[in-house]
């Protein structure tokens, strides 16, 4: 069953959305994380505009996130006012972010940035998780143990000091608002929450407990993509409702079908798994960035990327 | 006096042709009205509806033609500004280099004739008229490249592609001798806009009788109000996104939190 969608001017199966929504909710529920940077290049590959994929995503995570902050909320491991900090941070990274994203589509190179922007980022985020997994493997099988305490670092010791009583930080609050920053530029520009970046962010660079971590990051990712979703809607008319309620409702299903199977694998191979996902998508990127198109002329509407 | 002197002569003369018109029709064995047409056609339907589940539709033309030739039908789009990009290398991976962009363009363009085209027609009436792909008229915007050409033939071999203009020559099939009937591929990705149907006769290389009928694309339901709403009311849109996102990420952790 076809279905039409009316911002990315396509047609497109709804089972193929559908499926498509439940593979990666799957994974997000299996591996506990957005899912958005699988996403947009899965909707880019199947040909949908760069700039709808990266607006329409950043729809879907508002409702991704929203599911899941409840639960981490009701067990009190949201840090409010961290998030609150990241969250000023995330909300200027953002509206830089769709600035820059109208100004890059306007020079028509959107497209190429986004692309970059995923094989960047998915292949630092691929090689570490991967050496990760295969590093804990071999530390497990050799029995020996032992994991670093939060340290403090110079950059914790920058101007306009905050307590953060629920994370057990006194540090500057410079810090949660240039990771925030950072953030909401990759948001508006790679339609992603950017947990992948924040949460190792928070965890190595502002020392937060692991707890905490999940539950504030995703509050703050509400109101970044939110954020962004009205940014898009407004400036570049690309957020496409239709084609974010149907792989929300895959993805729905998909996910919880992976938190039941989360269990049943041991942690490091969940993420050794994940590593190859990431690396595979990574190369196809590449791949089409590298290889001599088909045609070396191409339609473009004026303005669009 | 004067004044009045030349549309009174123009009623007369009227009056005149209305009698000699009306003997005709009464009169044993008149030729019908239509021989004064030498070609009549029309479409199965004057509007394609763009819905949710549009996949492509086909609409069918027919007319009848009088005393002989051949039928040609141009199928054209809205006319819009298309901007043609390059791809260069740099560093290995490939970026978008130069772009020109054509004022004119037909946002969709079809031929169909009842014979093989150069048979029908000498070229310089098919650039008159616009006739066949390769015979459009774009004006270019801003400066000229040395490459102009490629970026033209890029144009039409890309539209090509898309199947936004026809690969080669429909065929317009007779039936009988008067009869003709074509049917017109209009692709999922097809442009809204008023169309233009034009169905030439063609006698001996020039054109006997030409009609010319408009065929509206729209996007109708749901999906159109979306894309209305969405560029219209910009703002309350996003808004309406987020709100639709929010409920529905709330509901989920409700629904599944029971299980």
């Amino acid at each position: 069953m076809q279905i039409y969608l009316p911002i990315a001017e396509m047609s497109v199966s709804v089972f193929l959305l559908l499926g498509l929504g439940g593979a990666v909710g799957f994974l997000s529920g299996l591996f506990g994380v957005g899912g958005g940077f699988l996403m947009t290049p899965l909707l880019i590959f199947i040909g949908v505009p760069p700039a709808v994929a990266v607006a329409t995503e950043a729809n879907q995570i508002v409702a991704a996130s929203v599911s899941g902050v409840v639960a981490h909320w009701r067990r009190g491991n949201v840090d409010f006012r961290m998030g609150a900090v990241l969250l000023a941070g995330g909300l200027a990274g953002s509206g830089f972010g769709v600035w820059l994203y109208s100004l890059l589509r306007g020079i028509g190179q959107l497209d190429l940035v986004i692309a970059l922007a995923y094989v960047v980022f998915l292949g630092i985020i691929g090689t570490l998780m991967l050496v990760e997994s295969v590093r804990t493997t071999l530390r497990l099988r050799h029995g020996a143990g032992g994991r670093k305490l939060h340290q403090h670092i110079w950059l914790h010791g920058l101007p306009f000091k905050l307590r953060f009583r629920k994370s057990k930080l006194y540090i500057s609050a410079l810090l949660p608002l240039g990771v925030g920053f950072f953030v909401g530029i990759l948001s508006a520009i790679m339609g992603v929450g950017g947990g992948f970046v924040m949460v190792p962010a928070m965890i190595y660079l502002l020392g937060m407990p692991t707890i905490v971590v999940v539950g504030t990051s995703l509050f703050q990712i509400i109101f970044v993509t939110a954020n962004v979703t009205f940014l898009q809607a407004v400036t570049n008319q690309t957020v496409d409702v239709l084609l974010a309620v149907v792989l929300l409702t895959g993805g729905v299903i998909g996910a919880q079908i992976g938190s039941r199977y989360s269990g049943r694998l041991p942690a490091e191979h969940l993420r050794g798994l994940l590593a190859l996902i990431v690396i595979a998508v990574c190369l196809k990127l590449v791949f089409d960035l590298v290889t001599v198109p088909d045609d070396l002329y191409f339609l473009g509407r004026p303005g669009v990327g | 006096m004067k004044a009045l002197a030349k549309p009174l002569a123009l009623a007369m003369v009227l009056m005149a042709a209305a009698l000699v018109w009306g003997l005709q029709l009464a009169g044993p064995g008149a030729t019908p009205a239509r021989a004064a047409a030498p070609l009549v056609a029309d479409l199965s339907q004057h509007l394609v509806a763009i819905t949710t589940g549009f996949t492509g539709t086909e609409v069918l033309l027919f007319g009848a033609i009088e005393g002989g030739g051949d039928v040609v039908v141009v199928v054209r789009g809205p006319n819009r500004r298309e901007t043609v990009r390059r791809k260069t290398r740099l560093a290995g991976i490939w970026v978008n280099g130069a772009e020109m962009s054509f004022e004119g363009v037909p946002a969709f363009y079809w031929v169909g004739a009842s014979r093989d085209l150069d048979a029908i027609i000498a070229g310089p009436v098919r650039l008159r008229h616009g006739i066949g792909a390769d015979q459009l008229r774009f004006k270019t915007v801003g400066e000229k490249p040395v490459d102009l050409a490629q970026f033209r033939k890029a144009l039409v071999r890309n539209k090509r592609r898309l199947g936004l203009y026809g690969r080669e020559v429909g065929k317009v099939s007779f039936l009988g001798l008067r009869l003709f009937r074509t049917r017109v591929y209009f692709p999922a990705n097809v442009p809204t806009g008023t169309y233009k149907v034009e169905v030439y006769l063609f006698r001996d290389g020039a054109v006997a009788s030409a009609q010319t009928t408009p065929l509206i694309i729209s996007k109708i339901g749901l999906g159109a109000e979306v894309y209305d709403f969405a560029h219209r009311e910009a703002a309350i849109y996003g808004i309406i996104a987020i709100i639709i996102a929010l409920s529905a990420g709330l509901l989920v952790g409700v629904l599944f939190r029971k299980i």
